[in-house]
């Protein structure tokens, strides 16, 4: 019974697609839900930051210097005045921008030059997989300070620094999945019937290294994040009075003995934010393995 | 293995030359001036045109590129224009500390990390298992740098317990022989420098240590997971070995090849991380040294200092590869 029971299941599971499989096994990952949550969440405050906030994050009130937290200022208020609850509020549209621009940013590159790499092969490919190689002999946040020097401080610049830092991982990734499906029949059809080059790429290639491109997409935005802030702590990425919480963490540390409330809870937005991604990312990952699909 | 090992240092050059020439031509793709941006408002026609021959920056690129070349080679990285002291002698101080931070936090990171992975493995789904895998989770999402100063605040200035800047109390006395701190106090028998130095050391260590504590633990614990089930465990079991032996014996040893690896490639990211370490509680070190110079613009250090931390950090992967190798019977190279 039980073995009859096991035929039938295969059946069926072979006759879905690998994403319906995929997303269902995701539907069913608590943590991943969870994740998921937690993005939603910071998502909605970003759009209604305005709506959500109780004060003006620039409001400067010098009466109302380093209140500790209470009814009025739910996070306390820093030497300013200015709300820090209001100011994380806002922050998480900072955050969330610099996740993402600088993410699309290694994958617009990276994407495109392991396509590139992977289909023409031959020195081209060998030229564009040795600066990757070179990039990556650099810890990711000494490249990230080299490009910063470069380009000197500011946020957009943190982006660019950020989304280049992560360009290697996603050219790999895609190099790689462009050589195990570029022998394999259905694009030597593809090429047989005079389809163009750029169609073969983005059509049969590039869609089958979609799964290890999201897992990766979703983990590298939370470590963006925590990077971008780390250039801010390091007073490379956003300005004052810019509400970015590495720029805040930063500020804060100055006032660690009499007002660490400053301090305290841009780091715990920082926290779940990236906690979201990385839950998300590793749902991702074990819903698209292909040896928990047996 | 000789044979290999040879290769891989001889394939050194052409990466070290590569990183040469990506820090030599920094200088050359800021927008602007370089010149007029290293010395802001401060200086003086005379101060440019100065600072404009002494970087040759009168001469052709590639000869250029070529004086940079032969002065590295000679342990020449130029002077710092903000302090005029050659670039060599504040990276030869700066060091010591980066590595007494990098080392000792690799060691807590190891033992911790290896530990909490083989006793969630052992106890899978159990609730040190779930707390240490939720803990691990944390720890890859927090920022080191806020971690640091969340220690900062709780064991410094609330309960007192530690120091939390510097590398030494500024009453103790020590003779500096190597400028490793807890090597010098040790070598002096000054064991109050010793207790101070060491000290000053745990919260960075431990701030340092948080995300590669996490990577180590998940990664021991899904490799001792694998090898639970394997053949020879099972024999080791049926033949009536003790749990003890067979985890330390057979399941510990096996399960530390791939740790192993993890840790070495993790030493990229200690060296990182020491930059934010270093900033957060305010320790001389090199990543301290390389932010400086960048907040300055004061590009000779901040070549230096790039130079010195990517060749130092592809020679560590050099190590672990051949270590790797070593360890590792089954890896064949030829």
């Amino acid at each position: 019974m039980a073995k009859l029971t096991g035929i039938t299941e295969e059946k069926t599971i072979k006759s879905e697609s690998l994403w319906s499989i995929s997303f269902r096994r995701m539907r069913k990952n608590r943590t991943a839900i969870a994740g998921m949550i937690i993005l939603i969440i910071f998502a909605l405050i970003a759009i209604f930051a305005p709506l959500i906030a109780p004060y003006d994050p620039f409001n400067q009130n010098f009466i109302k210097s380093f209140r500790p937290p209470s009814l009025e200022h739910f996070l306390g208020t820093d030497e300013f005045g200015r709300d820090v609850f209001s100011r994380i509020i806002y922050g998480a549209r900072i955050s969330l921008q610099i996740g993402f621009v600088s993410v699309f940013i290694s994958l617009i590159l990276g994407v495109s030059l392991g396509l590139t790499a992977g289909y023409y092969g031959g020195w081209l490919d060998m030229l564009i997989m040795r600066i990757m190689d070179l990039m990556l002999s650099f810890p990711y946040i000494l490249l990230a300070l080299v490009i910063m020097s470069i380009l000197g401080p500011g946020i957009f610049n943190a982006m660019i620094a950020i989304g280049i830092v992560y360009v290697p991982q996603y050219a790999r990734i895609v190099r790689s999945s462009v050589l195990s499906v570029k022998k394999k029949e259905y694009v030597m059809a593809a090429q047989a019937l005079g389809a163009s080059d750029l169609r073969i790429i983005l059509k049969h290639v590039f869609l089958n290294s979609m799964a290890p491109i999201i897992i990766q997409t979703t983990l590298s935005i939370g470590r963006a994040i925590i990077n971008a802030a780390g250039l801010s702590f390091l007073g490379l990425g956003a300005q004052p009075p810019t509400p970015e919480w590495g720029a805040m963490l930063s500020n804060g540390q100055n006032f660690l003995r009499n007002a660490p409330w400053i301090a305290t809870f841009p780091g715990i937005a920082i926290a779940l934010l990236v906690l979201g991604f990385n839950l998300v990312g590793d749902g991702f990952r074990d819903a698209f393995d292909p040896r928990l699909h047996k | 293995m000789f044979n290999y090992i040879l290769r891989r240092v001889l394939l050194l050059i052409p990466l070290l030359l590569a990183i040469s020439v990506v820090v030599f031509f920094m200088i050359h793709l800021i927008p602007g001036d370089p010149v007029q941006i290293m010395l802001g408002n401060k200086g003086t026609a005379e101060d440019a045109a100065r600072l404009r021959s002494e970087l040759g920056f009168d001469q052709p690129l590639h000869i250029q590129y070529l004086k940079f070349l032969g002065n590295l080679v000679q342990g020449d990285l130029g002077r710092s224009i903000r302090n005029r002291n050659p670039v060599i002698n504040e990276i030869k101080a700066a060091f010591p500390a980066t590595i007494e931070l990098t080392v000792l936090s690799m060691i807590f990171a190891s033992i911790i990390g290896i530990a909490a992975g083989i006793v969630s493995a052992i106890k899978q789904y159990s609730i040190v298992d779930n707390l240490t895998m939720v803990g691990a989770l944390l720890g890859i999402s927090m920022p080191v740098f806020w971690v640091g100063m969340m220690l900062m605040l709780i064991f410094g200035a609330r309960l007192g317990w530690l120091p939390i800047s510097g590398r030494i109390s500024r009453v103790t006395d020590l003779e500096v022989i190597t400028n490793f701190y807890l090597l010098d106090s040790i070598l002096t028998q000054n064991w109050a420098a010793l207790k101070s130095t060491f000290s000053h050391l745990i919260l960075p260590a431990i701030t340092l240590a948080t995300i590669p504590v996490a990577m180590i633990a998940r990664m021991t614990r899904s490799t001792t997971l694998e090898i639970l089930n394997q053949d020879y465990i099972r024999t080791a079991r049926a033949k009536g070995l003790t749990e003890k032996v067979v985890i330390l014996k057979h399941v510990l040893k096996n399960s530390l090849i791939p740790v192993v690896t993890i840790i070495g490639l993790q030493f990229g990211s200690f060296l990182g991380g020491a930059v934010l370490t270093e900033t957060v509680f305010a320790r001389p070190g090199v990543g301290r040294l390389l932010i400086n110079g960048i907040l300055g613009r004061d590009f000779p250090v901040i070549q230096g200092a790039v130079i010195f931390i990517a060749s130092f950090f592809i020679f560590i992967n050099l190590v672990v590869d051949i270590l790797y190798s070593y360890l590792d019977p089954r890896i064949h190279y030829s």
